[in-house]
């Protein structure tokens, strides 16, 4: 099993290792799966395109315009760094709430955080998606040791567990893209994750929309912030496995309400409420779960 | 699990547990009826239902009882592609007991066939099969899977073995279960690569076997 530590003790770069002890356990080629990064990492582009172009809303009509309008909207604090990174990371989410295509990273919910943080850097950069097949495999294997301790599911662990193993694995991305040590990139990991402990899963209605698509947006900041302050060689004080098992027992103790059942917080506001009893209704009268018997 | 199920699957939004995953479970009941699909009958366990709606998960194990797999542009249509295709279907709440939260119970007819499964979206896209045909399996579609179904025989085992091994296939994992001794039993194996044409014929002629299935590779890993 490997863990965050040993990621840290590989030999630079870290995601070279990573896919050799992958490719060990799995028996598939290395260079099969560097195809299928640089393909994946393709069509993450193409989310943030689409997503970037279209201002259409998801069935609820609560998200679906703020990536274009953010895109579009001028550099107020004259840093397009992180205009690119939070339009990015929204793109790939309103697409994802509109049914659209997405790849899950680690899930549909989080899938906004890698790209905005990784290709948004990138870009800004100008970096070609070629080097950021490594990063993106560094990035699997810290989600990796990340989901040997925990489940990477919001109803198991809350929000933090979801977009805590995307902010980490976003932040070893970027630090190894900006040619950080595999010290640094587990830091930078640890570091986010650690500032996405007690995060709770609260989605209005039910739906991966609100605070979800937004959020995706902070939490690529989030990464890029934490991928910084490693490579100036902040470390995590308490070791990285530690932070991880730290989170799950957090994970544990929320209650169920906060885990995904839109019973708790933002789901259960008077706004939240009437969202949920609007689309009930909807469904119902639209029988969207009935189909005729033949 | 591989480092292509952390960065993927590439999927239909919006949830990879509640769609994905929902999808990835109508495959497997899809590829176990071995037939055109004609009438389905979805347990939905109570929080799979409720927390299913507004994230396509009906939609999606519908898709996935078409055949198709969770990147496909067609599954947001999927009600309407199922009128066309002759596939209907109807969902239940039911209470499966303590499984996990997000299990469903499928129950699936063509014109001569018919395959129950069971099966929960534990996250990420990743699925756990726990039941075919009422007998408990434990496989996640991340391999090429045969299942047989036999009369509770010496030597069953070890016959089956020892075919795919002649096959050049090697064994990942195996379940075996059965309603009683002597009664129906259950072999679900996961392998290394798929079974050849050849040895399922062979697994089909055998006089005690009643059922061979082969589950192709649904994910990574």
């Amino acid at each position: 099993m490997t863990t965050l530590q040993d990621l840290m003790n590989a030999p630079a770069p870290a995601s070279t290792w990573v896919l050799a002890q992958d490719c060990a356990e799995t028996g598939l080629d290395p260079q099969d799966i560097r195809t299928e990064m640089a393909r994946r990492i393709g069509e993450m582009r193409a989310s943030i395109e689409r997503g970037l172009k279209t201002d259409a809303r998801s069935i609820t009509g609560m998200v679906g315009w703020n990536a274009k309008g953010l895109w579009e909207a001028p550099d107020v604090l004259g840093a397009p760094l992180i205009k690119r990174v939070q339009a990015y990371a929204m793109a790939v989410n309103e697409e994802n709430a509109r049914m659209g295509r997405i790849v899950a990273a680690p899930t549909a919910g989080s899938a906004g955080t890698i790209p905005g943080a990784l290709i948004g850097v990138a870009d800004h950069l100008g970096i070609p998606d070629e080097r950021l097949v490594d990063p993106m495999i560094l990035a699997a294997g810290v989600g990796k040791a990340i989901s040997k301790r925990m489940f990477i599911s919001g109803a198991a662990g809350g929000c933090q567990a979801e977009i805590g193993s995307s902010a980490a694995m976003a932040a070893a991305a970027v630090t190894e893209l900006l040619g950080g040590t595999p010290r640094a990139c587990v830091h930078a990991a640890s570091l986010a994750l650690m500032n996405t402990i007690g995060l709770v899963c609260d989605p209005v209605g039910g739906y991966v929309e609100v605070p979800c698509v937004s959020r995706n947006a902070f939490y690529a900041v989030h990464a890029v912030s934490a991928a910084q302050l490693a490579l100036a060689q902040l470390e995590s004080f308490i070791p990285p496995d530690e932070v991880v098992t730290a989170m799950a027992q957090v994970g544990r103790l929320m209650p169920a309400e906060l885990r995904e059942t839109a019973e708790g917080g933002l789901a259960q506001t008077p706004t939240g409420l009437a969202v949920a009893a609007r689309m009930e209704g909807r469904e119902d009268a639209g029988g969207m779960i009935e189909l005729p018997m033949a | 699990m591989s480092l292509l199920d952390m960065i993927g699957p590439v999927m239909i939004g919006p949830s990879s547990s509640h769609t994905a995953g929902a999808c990835r479970l109508g495959l497997v009941a899809h590829h176990l009826l071995g037939e055109a699909p004609r009438r389905a009958v979805i347990g939905l366990h109570a929080s799979f239902a409720k927390t299913g709606r507004g994230h396509g998960t009906h939609l999606a194990l519908v898709a996935g009882l078409l055949g198709f797999a969770p990147d496909d542009p067609r599954l947001p249509r999927a009600f309407e592609e199922a009128g066309a295709a002759g596939l209907a279907a109807e969902f239940r709440d039911v209470d499966l007991g303590d499984v996990h939260p997000n299990t469903a119970h499928i129950e699936l007819h063509g014109d001569t066939q018919a395959v129950t499964v069971q099966g929960s979206s534990t996250g990420g896209g990743v699925i756990l099969v726990t039941h075919v045909q009422g007998l408990g399996v434990n496989f996640s579609g991340a391999s090429p899977t045969v299942l047989l179904r036999y009369r509770d025989t010496l030597g069953m085992i070890a016959r089956i073995a020892t075919t795919i091994a002649a096959d050049g296939v090697n064994i990942a994992t195996l379940t075996c279960t059965r309603e009683n001794r002597g009664g129906q039993a259950l072999l679900a194996v996961e392998l290394d690569a798929p079974l050849s044409p050849q040895a399922l014929a062979f697994f089909d002629r055998w006089p005690d076997t009643n059922w061979v299935r082969m589950l192709p590779k649904l994910m990574d890993g």
